[in-house]
């Protein structure tokens, strides 16, 4: 870098080199420690997408779509129900998480007192810290028998509703969306509680994200709200919201991250099932792509755990689709303060 | 409309938690005029403009205990909403802030719109030209209402603050060191208009800027503190050009003739 000769002749009598007599060493090893690093990041992902479409090969090609016979199994038939019960499952949670954490993330950064806000921020906190077999151990054998009776209610009062027409009758889905319709029946082992102990888990990392950007509302955005006379509400509806919804689209899109990829919450609430179903409260209808990876996993060889293998490649590219979909959204809606 | 009545404060004391931070004020600040508030930094000026408008309470453990009376109304009593009392006193702030997701005409638009929800749409437009008008801005950002408030230059996004805040027909409007961001040109268009504006609306601005308060005010308030942690007085109030070539007090005299602060 420094290659040019430079003769400080201000100074007199002194005549230090300017040129590097050497390279620093601990300069250089931090350097190449932090690149290597950097790289490791491409590498493990790459290496992971590596083996995810090499292994998944032989199910592609034994499948019938590729060999064109009738017999033997069908990938779109296989895969798809585990895609759509994934997403499902997801969609609710967040439909749940998302309200409520922007409530709790609200109320930490603009309505508690100090030291309350500081309480219930550590205590979201570590609602995170939990580890989802615990919420599947709570979930299963706890919440799923206490939300019998509000199952039954919704699916007396609202079975019959909504009844917007279904998208997916091609592949046997029901022709129409009733979330609540159906025959219900106990243990209440449905997609609808594995949907609440996800947004349960997913809580946590969207308050924790939208307090952060809630937090960060300029002060003087809001005290030209309240000068103006604006009550709190209208303050955090003109400034505080506009203002956090991108990381508040961020953060859900962590949640739903978060929600897609759960395995054991999941695996030990859900009766699987193989349905485009959009019956929610009945049993045995759906599965998750984690929850049916890790279900199978263990027993499977040859073929089926190159099927399994594929549902795992079709995970990793819907999350990572997401990813990138959240980050455009941000990127596009960033607010410049 | 009955005439204006001055602002009364009375025995005020401002607090931040268990720190008092400025001490017995008590003023009269006449109706339709300007006054300018200066002092050296951290004498509690602002901090009393803010208690004009009840703003200094949204900082967590701020409060004051004392008489403001405005309109013959003491702001301070326990039955005001506070809510009400900035829908009637206007601020206007060091920097200039534009809620930055809405368009100029949003953002003059804001506060009519928290007051009273519906507002036609000839109404609105014609509430929007009289007020950026006021602000003198209209002949600069009529062909681009509908742009966002932040592509505006510091002068305009201030002048466009200023709409914003006579839109709602305040009767006082506060100004915390609002030239204090701009360039010389820039000021001096927010001057011009402070000298306008005092036609209609009673004025308090604070400013670090001597040449400032000479200029532009009517009246002039002093504040000084006696040291660091000591809370700040109001020293002495005066027709602006008394202060500036007769003060009273020899603190006074001091600081204005440039011999601290």
């Amino acid at each position: 870098m420094s290659t040019t000769e430079v003769t400080p002749d201000t100074h007199e009598g002194s005549s230090v080199s300017l040129q590097s007599s050497r390279r620093r060493l601990g300069d250089s090893v931090f350097s190449a420690l932090s690149v290597g690093s950097g790289l490791l990041i491409f590498v493990t992902l790459a290496l992971v997408a590596i083996f995810l479409t090499t292994e998944s090969m032989p199910a592609v090609m034994e499948s019938r779509e590729a060999t064109g016979s009738a017999s033997g199994f069908s990938l779109l038939e296989t895969t798809l129900p585990l895609v759509f019960g994934t997403v499902l499952a997801a969609a609710i949670a967040l439909a749940i998480a998302i309200p409520v954490s922007i409530g709790i993330a609200l109320f930490i950064s603009h309505y508690a007192p100090r030291r309350l806000a500081s309480t219930l921020g550590y205590l979201i906190d570590l609602l995170a810290a939990v580890p989802s077999v615990v919420y599947g151990l709570w979930g299963g054998l706890w919440l799923v028998p206490r939300l019998e009776p509000l199952y039954l209610f919704l699916n007396q009062t609202l079975g019959a509703w909504p009844t917007w027409p279904g998208f997916v009758p091609w592949v046997g889905g029901d022709p129409v969306i009733a979330l609540f319709a159906g025959e219900p029946h106990a243990p209440m082992r449905n997609l609808a509680s594995a949907a609440i102990v996800l947004a349960v888990m997913v809580l946590p990392i969207i308050t924790a994200v939208a307090r952060e950007v809630f937090l960060q509302t300029p002060r003087l955005q809001e005290e030209a709200a309240l000068a103006l006379g604006a009550t709190r509400w209208e303050t955090i509806r003109t400034v505080v919201l506009p203002f956090g919804r991108s990381g508040v689209v961020a953060a859900s899109m962590l949640g739903l991250g978060r929600a897609l990829g759960e395995t054991m919450a999941v695996l030990m609430i859900l009766a699987p099932g193989a349905t485009f179903s959009f019956r929610i409260l009945e049993v045995g209808m759906h599965q998750s792509i984690a929850a049916n990876i890790a279900s199978k996993q263990a027993e499977a060889s040859g073929t089926e755990m190159s099927l399994l293998i594929f549902t795992g490649l079709v995970l990793f590219v819907l999350t990572f689709l997401i990813n990138a979909v959240a980050r455009w959204i941000v990127a596009r809606s960033g607010v410049k303060s | 409309m009955a005439a204006p009545q001055p602002i009364n404060v009375e025995d005020l004391n401002i607090y931040y938690g268990d720190f008092l931070a400025v001490e017995g004020v008590d003023v009269q600040i006449r109706p339709r005029s300007v006054t300018a508030l200066i002092g050296p930094s951290g004498c509690g000026k602002s901090t009393f403009l803010r208690t004009l408008n009840r703003m200094h309470e949204v900082i967590p453990g701020a409060y004051a205990e004392g008489t403001v009376e405005i309109n013959g109304q003491n702001i301070y009593d326990s039955r005001v909403d506070p809510v009400n009392v900035r829908r009637r006193v206007g601020m206007v702030f060091q920097k200039a802030n534009p809620f930055p997701t809405m368009s100029i005409r949003d953002n003059v638009l804001a506060g009519v719109k928290l007051n009273n929800r519906r507002i036609s749409k000839a109404a609105a437009d014609e509430l929007v030209e009289r007020s950026l008008t006021g602000a003198n801005l209209w002949n600069e950002v009529k062909d681009r209402l509908d742009k966002p408030g932040m592509g505006l230059s510091g002068g305009q996004q201030q002048r466009l603050c200023i709409a914003r805040t006579i839109a709602v027909e305040p009767e006082v409007v506060l100004m915390d060191e609002p030239c204090s961001a701009l360039d010389p040109i820039s000021t001096l268009a927010i001057e011009d208009l402070v000298h306008e504006l005092k036609e209609e609306y009673t004025i308090v601005i604070v400013t670090h800027n001597m040449q400032q308060a000479s200029r532009v005010s009517d009246r002039t308030g002093f504040f000084n503190i006696a040291g660091t942690g000591k809370p700040g007085h109001l020293i002495e109030i005066d027709d602006t050009d008394t202060i500036f070539t007769n003060p009273t007090n020899k603190q006074t005299e001091d600081y204005i003739s440039g011999r601290f602060g």
